[in-house]
């Protein structure tokens, strides 16, 4: 029974996600809000049920899964994250003849599917956890179905997606031909024994490759842009923070756990996807012109710095990819969340960056708020976003790796170019059409929590999330 | 010493007012942040009665670790406690120079220039590594934002320059940060300064806070950002950037570079002085032939940090004691001519100096104090021009001869471009009619630039007030440096350090 127990956070999630599927199915859209608020109960009970010892219980199911702190750690951001994903669409598909409540069912399967995840200690969990995760964000990404672009999204997603499963496929049937096992700690005492073959080697890349196309790290971000820009923004808004966790996570846990022997195989693998996540995504946002696909550079951006945070490896890198992903999602969401309200006077969406022309003087506040989002994502102190940057540059310098940190730090200053163009038409033109005023006060609230936790006074929570991701990440050693 | 958290009063006070004045109108608003800056004001008077200097070295201090590593830690010493009498003196000027010019947007505006204060204040007084490390970089996003919104025609390519440029400077910094922190074990920044670094190290960190500093100084030739930025920030903007904001980089020069690193500040010093050298001669030529007044000035503006510079890595007491001075001197005077050109460009809307001529026949006020401002920062004796660059003269030449015959040429050149500037602006008859029917200053003008002028005398005259403070803390700095200081070609063979020993004991 106890190991029943320390998947309790994932048991509610499928239970309570079946019925939630029949409650859709039955109630139609009349359910849709009654669904959305089940779910996001739903999530916040998982949330809770991560507290406690079983969740801590170690591996389960024959070390098919673990429960341990890090895996908690990473389930206490994405859950919420979740949750904030289908409030975020309140208000948001009402309009559409063809919505109906199966958005916020999609979700918690998704994120049943990122819980395996980031749990996972065996190549077969972790394929079954990112298919099931990856399966329904197609689904979600082509949610607006009589829109093209939301049906050109979620297509191009799946292709894409589909050939990324398969080179991950692929490499860890490599991996498993080499070695004779799945599970994580019989890969590391294989690759411990000997200097790692090449087909290992293979494996290893291939697989890497594979995860590398989930994070959407250079040079499988391809899709990246367009899914974001295609997908209906609230799903974009999920895109962008829970799986993005699950996939560092995961890249995180099976490097250091089941390759942590061949660290300086996969570390240059990790150092180039890095240094070119963050270049790349830097340049390419200049001539952006629409905010989600600004965004989405953004993430590949900041994907970049937490993959500096796990090239330096050892538990101090692993800490600071974990305390990296935290705020990057309070960020992130909240960036979202303003987008969200950029509508136009019939509640239509508007993306054009150039819409915001002029904001703080229509709309102090909102403006107020997308500048703190956008400085902290550009890591500018004193806000919050800058310590994260820190946390991976300290961890990056202290395992040596000083010219990877210098490198990295010129990207920041080379990204803080669009953030602060962002910054400069909300700021210094002149305004453009206002948006309309959105009546959603739970959304509202979101962002000022958001906007207040990567403020200055975000500093004082540094102790507490260092304290967790400390130990989160002593779980992986 | 005082129970009260003096420090962090001073650095909360205008970050409370800062948040009030956004949820005012345009007149609260200016109230409210004259009220704030003066508190402000009376606050650090209280700080330097109660500063004892003979006390500790570090005074005020206050320590409250967040976690993580990071601390909230303040204290000063008396070269911090000078730097911020400076700051909180010309804030109150600034929002009395902005009262009529800013016309929009005014509580953002008085928000910007509060939470301006209150980081510039936390750069002087932190006493963490990366404490210090987010003031300095934080200052950035309000001086973009008050250049951005309320400057010239071309100010968003200057807000743009002037962030990334001093962005770009910081970074590395950072990352030698982490590395010091990573050795030394401590984000203290007393303890680090008295941490001795492997001399391999010391020259890459040195070359990564020069980066820095260099940039925010600025010192040739990565001082191009500031003539824009200067030209294009509205006057108190320019004020607050020449005034405070270029001291962050001399006050990193000898906080960090020259305590913490001393055999690479050694081993870069001639690096310094090629430097300031180069900065000293043709900043000084490009000045001459500005057309525009605020170009003309920020230009000086380069040329007088060369001082500071040359002062600094002589390595001397005579040298960074007129270091010090030449930064206050420069802080009040770079800071009036600021405001004397705001003056005439309330009334003209122009900054060419060709539009303008004659204005002693009908501005008198203005064209006395431009006057003693104009030679303070030529550097005629018995303003504060003279004390800093004569002391940091004769600490260059303790140096190297040669290093102060370039530097004294700078003195030169600077007579010569600021008495033309003057002789263009003030003499002379009118050469456009509106440039005539000018009026002299009004009340509030007078009040602007009348305090400003008695500091300036009162530290040409009696600089002890100002050198008092500091002059333990410069010993320390000599004592650590004095195994790296160059050891000078020029002979001193009439009673060698008989004036050096005595200075100061005879007070």
């Amino acid at each position: 029974m106890d190991r029943f127990a320390a998947i309790l956070p994932e048991l509610i999630l499928t239970v309570g996600g079946t019925v939630l599927m029949m409650v859709a199915a039955f109630a139609g859209r009349r359910g849709s809000a009654l669904t959305s608020w089940l779910a996001v109960a739903l999530l916040i009970g998982a949330t809770v049920a991560l507290i406690g010892a079983p969740s801590h219980a170690g591996p389960v199911f024959d070390g098919l899964f673990s429960a341990d702190l890090f895996a908690s750690f990473g389930k206490a951001i994405m859950f919420p994250a979740a949750a904030v994903a289908i409030i975020a669409a309140q208000g948001w598909f009402e309009r559409d003849s063809d919505h109906s409540s199966e958005y916020a069912v999609l979700i918690i399967f998704a994120t049943i599917g990122m819980s395996v995840m980031v749990s996972a200690t065996s190549l077969v969990s972790l394929y079954v956890g990112l298919e099931l995760q990856s399966l329904a964000a197609y689904v979600l990404a082509s949610y607006r179905r009589r829109d093209d672009r939301s049906a050109e999204a979620g297509l191009k997603y799946f292709v894409l997606g589909a050939l990324a499963s398969g080179i991950l496929l692929y490499g860890i049937s490599l991996l498993y031909g080499f070695t004779g096992t799945m599970n994580f700690n019989g890969l590391a005492a294989a690759f411990g024994r000997e200097a790692p073959t090449l087909g290992l080697l293979f494996g290893l890349v291939f697989v890497l490759a594979g995860l590398a196309f989930k994070a959407s790290a250079v040079p499988f971000h391809m899709w990246t842009p367009d899914v974001y820009e295609g997908a209906p923004t609230p799903v974009t808004a999920f895109f962008a923070s829970a799986p993005k966790v699950a996939a560092v996570l995961l890249a995180t846990r099976l490097c250091i756990e089941a390759l942590g022997p061949a660290t300086d195989a996969w570390r240059q693998i990790v150092i180039f996807a890095a240094l070119a996540s963050i270049f790349l995504g830097a340049v390419a946002a200049f001539g952006q012109t629409n905010i989600k696909r600004l965004l989405a550079y953004s993430s590949i951006n900041n994907v970049g710095f937490a993959l500096v945070g796990l090239a330096a490896a050892g538990p101090q890198g692993a800490s600071s990819v974990l305390f990296y992903m935290a705020v990057y999602v309070v960020m992130t969401l909240g960036a979202f969340l303003c987008v969200l309200w950029m509508r136009d006077k019939d509640g239509r969406p508007v993306e054009e960056i150039m819409s915001l022309s002029g904001l703080s003087q229509t709309r102090p506040a909102f403006a107020a708020a997308i500048a703190i989002f956008m400085f902290s994502l550009a890591g500018i102190p004193p806000l919050f976003g800058f310590w994260p940057k820190l946390m991976v540059f300290n961890a990056a310098v202290g395992s040596g790796l000083v010219a990877l940190a210098v490198a990295a730090i010129v990207g920041t200053v080379v990204g803080a170019y669009y953030y602060l163009k962002i910054v400069k038409i909300m700021y210094f033109d002149e305004p453009a059409e206002p948006y309309a005023r959105p009546r959603e006060p739970v959304q509202g609230a979101l962002i000022l929590l958001a906007a207040l936790f990567v403020s200055p006074l975000g500093y004082l929570l540094i102790g507490p999330i260092g304290d967790w991701s400390d130990r989160a990440a002593g779980a992986l050693f | 010493m005082a129970q009260l958290p003096l420090l962090s009063i001073m650095i909360a006070v205008p970050l409370v007012a800062g948040l009030l004045v956004l949820f005012v109108k345009a007149n609260g608003a200016r109230w409210i942040a004259l009220v704030a800056t003066l508190i402000d004001l009376a606050l650090g008077a209280l700080l330097w009665a109660g500063y004892n200097p003979d006390g500790a070295q570090w005074q005020f201090v206050e320590r409250l670790p967040i976690g993580g590593g990071i601390s909230w830690a303040l204290g000063i010493d008396g070269i911090a406690l000078v730097l911020i009498m400076l700051s909180v003196f010309l804030m109150p000027i600034c929002i009395g120079a902005s009262w009529r010019a800013i016309e929009r947007r005014v509580p953002e505006y008085m928000a910007a220039f509060l939470l301006m204060e209150a980081l510039m204040l936390g750069v002087f007084a932190a006493q963490d590594l990366f404490l210090f490390y987010i003031f300095f970089e934080g200052g950035l996003i309000p001086m973009y934002l008050i250049i951005g919104i309320w400057g010239g025609a071309e100010r968003i390519k200057a807000s743009y320059k002037f962030f990334l440029y001093t962005l770009l400077g910081s970074v590395l910094m950072l990352i030698a940060m982490l590395y010091m922190v990573m050795t030394a074990g401590t984000t203290s920044i007393p303890a680090l300064m008295a941490y001795d670094f492997p001399v391999d190290a010391q020259k890459w960190l040195w070359l990564a806070f020069f980066a820095s500093f260099a940039v925010k100084m600025p010192m040739w030739p990565v001082h191009t950002w500031l003539p824009d930025a200067h030209v294009q920030a509205p006057t108190a903007g320019s004020v607050i950037l020449a005034g405070v904001l270029l001291k962050m980089g001399g006050y990193g020069f000898i906080r960090f570079s020259l305590p913490m690193f001393p055999e690479g500040s050694a081993t870069f010093l001639p690096l310094v002085f090629v430097l300031s050298g180069i900065a000293v001669v043709y900043t000084s030529l490009v000045a001459l032939v500005q057309r525009d007044m605020k170009k003309l000035i920020a230009y000086s503006s380069v040329a007088h940090m060369a001082f500071v510079t040359f002062g600094l890595f002589a390595m001397n007491r005579q040298g960074l004691e007129g270091a010090m001075i030449v930064m206050l001197s420069h802080g009040l005077v770079s800071g009036a001519l600021f405001l004397c050109v705001g003056v005439v460009y309330d009334r003209m809307h122009t900054r060419e100096i060709a539009r303008y001529g004659g204005l002693s026949n009908n501005m008198p006020g203005f064209a006395l104090l431009f006057m003693v401002f104009t030679m303070a920062s030529v550097g005629l004796p018995g303003t504060s021009g003279f004390v800093g660059e004569f002391l940091s003269l004769v600490g260059t030449y303790h140096a190297s001869s040669w290093a102060a015959v370039v530097a004294t040429t700078g003195i030169i050149l600077g007579a010569a471009y600021m008495l033309w500037l003057y002789w263009r602006i003030a003499f002379g008859v009118a050469r456009t009619p509106e440039a005539a029917a000018m009026k002299d200053l009004d009340l509030r003008e007078w009040w602007l630039l009348a305090p400003i002028a008695a500091a300036v005398f009162w530290m040409g005259i009696y600089p002890e007030s100002f050198l008092r403070p500091i002059r333990n803390d410069i010993g320390r700095l000599v004592t650590r440096l004095e195994h790296v200081a160059p050891a000078g070609d020029s002979k001193l063979t009439l009673g060698k350090g008989a004036v050096h020993l005595d200075h100061g004991a005879t007070h």
